[in-house]
């Protein structure tokens, strides 16, 4: 799961990347909509690898003996 | 889309010899903030591990030395503006440096170049010492300078070039008209974000100390054996900030001597307001002021002034600095106790957050149309190209060199199991409540 959250990161990237490439500079306001859209993109990829590593820290903890 | 090619890079204008020589002696201050950081990491982390802490510091700065001089200073290009380029959608998107090898040409080039170069050599150093403090009393130290000459070798200098050598973060501004291009004097991405993420990765990958989060209730506290030593590195990083900030206001942004007063009180004023508000907020929250809390509170504000402080007013940093102060104790809670991430110095919440806080004010406040565009794709990329990078590169040498220390090790302590010796051999060893 950590690892699926991590390969979402370069997604939201390239689609702020994709922001500056297509829409010329005038139109700020959709340069700015799709460059948020990739930011959002990444702090999901960011909950998910969080939420990747308290999953495994929970299984670990369960494994340990007590 | 061109294959890409080695171009030489516009050419920054040049300072003057004064401007010059005030570079190099902020540059002479600036490892004073490697030194207050080094102290900040011992402090926070554990007694038995304090010898194993600081030696692990001293020896990662020595890592990226060599590791920078050998390989990563070619990436930069630093010494020679020139940088690999390809094409895309009609614009130069310069994405490599490609100096010489091994520092060659350094005796013959302009002083400024030469100056850039070694505020490289101390923001590297800077950046691989930040995660150290979060793999603390569980992190190998051959591991930890491994990772330390990783970050010398591919990190940095990717990111280093793309922010000050020239790179494609530095030019949104020419090709894409956003603002002055993406803007970092102090280094807020390219060391304390870097670091941030590079010690978030080291958490994931080395997990938490033993005992921190038992199998029932909430998180044990691990305290720092050290308040002094974490306060008084607080004081000391203060004068390297003030260096760092300035010489990169002079450097990067070539700005008039006459703007550096402002941008060094402009560093001290963000470091105060979020120092007060740190005290604030856990006096508030736990009825007396923490000092480790209030230590990351004033170094979230010198970390947040490291992208700021040069191009906003001092009052708008002391606004900043208020909110990474507010910010950053909450973040440190939230961290622990929701999403289980045991980072004993706090760097997490201190450089990346704090950092990203800084780059954003820079957006806001630079008064530049298409500045604040600039500073979130600037944040797009450590999120979207560092983070995952970083770990790939963490996780593929863990498999070489483990990271985390065997469980006898951790048990006894890293001084002992690493070094022989304690750091404070004439003390009494405790037996530690958390092994119960």
């Amino acid at each position: 799961m950590k690892y699926a959250g991590l390969l979402v990161l370069p997604a939201g990237f390239f689609l702020s990347i994709a922001a500056i490439v297509l829409f010329p500079a005038p139109s700020a306001a959709s340069r700015v909509a799709f460059v948020l859209c990739g930011l959002a993109v990444e702090s999901l990829g960011l909950a998910v690898a969080f939420r990747g590593h308290m999953e495994a820290k929970n299984t670990e903890a369960r494994r340990e003996p007590s | 889309m061109n294959p890409p090619a080695a171009v030489p890079l516009p050419v920054p204008p040049m300072l003057s010899e004064t401007a010059c020589v005030l570079c190099l002696v902020l540059l002479l201050l600036a490892p004073l903030a490697v030194a207050g950081m080094a102290l900040v990491n011992t402090g926070l982390g554990r007694s038995r591990s304090a010898a194993q802490a600081l030696l692990g510091n001293l020896a990662i700065v020595a890592v990226t030395a060599i590791v920078f001089a050998l390989v990563g200073a070619t990436f930069t290009g630093a010494l020679n503006g020139v940088g690999h380029t390809f094409q895309l959608a009609g614009k130069p998107w310069n994405w490599l440096g490609a100096g010489p090898l091994f520092l060659g040409g350094l005796s013959t080039a302009p002083l400024q170049s030469q100056l850039a170069l070694l505020f490289e050599f101390l923001a590297v150093a800077l950046a691989a010492l930040i995660p150290w403090g979060s793999g603390a009393d569980r992190w190998r130290l051959v591991a930890g300078c491994a990772a330390a000459a990783v970050t010398a070798a591919i990190v940095f200098p990717l990111l280093a070039h793309w922010v000050w050598g020239g790179g494609w973060l530095s030019q949104l501004g020419v090709n894409f008209s956003l603002g002055w291009g993406f803007l970092d004097p102090g280094g807020a991405a390219t060391i304390h974000v870097l670091g941030g993420l590079s010690a978030l990765t080291v958490i994931w990958i080395a997990g938490p100390r033993k005992g921190k989060f038992p199998k029932e209730g909430f998180s044990t506290a691990l305290p720092g054996h050290n308040a002094v030593y974490v306060l008084f590195g607080c004081f000391v990083a203060l004068v390297g900030w003030l260096a760092f900030n300035t010489a990169g206001a002079l450097l990067w942004l070539h700005a008039p001597l006459t703007a550096l007063p402002a941008t060094a009180l402009g560093t001290l004023l963000s470091a105060s307001g979020a120092l007060a508000a740190a005290f604030t907020v856990t006096r508030v929250r736990f009825g007396k002021p923490d000092a480790s809390l209030c230590a990351n509170g004033w170094l979230s504000g010198l970390v947040a002034s490291s992208a700021c402080a040069a191009v906003i007013t001092p009052i708008q940093a002391l606004v900043v600095g208020v909110i990474a102060g507010i910010a950053t104790p909450l973040l440190v809670e939230v961290f622990e106790l929701a999403v289980s991430i045991d980072d004993p110095s706090g760097a997490v919440s201190v450089h990346a957050a704090g950092g990203l806080l800084g780059l954003i004010a820079a957006g806001i406040f630079a008064g530049r149309p298409g500045q604040f565009l600039a500073q979130l794709i600037g944040i797009a990329t450590l999120l979207g190209v560092i983070l995952p990078l970083v770990y790939l590169l963490f996780w593929l040498l863990n498999r070489i060199v483990p990271f985390r220390v065997d469980p006898d090790g951790e048990r006894i302590g890293m001084d002992l199991h690493e070094l022989g010796g304690g750091a404070y051999p004439e003390f009494v060893i405790h037996r530690d409540d958390s092994y119960r």
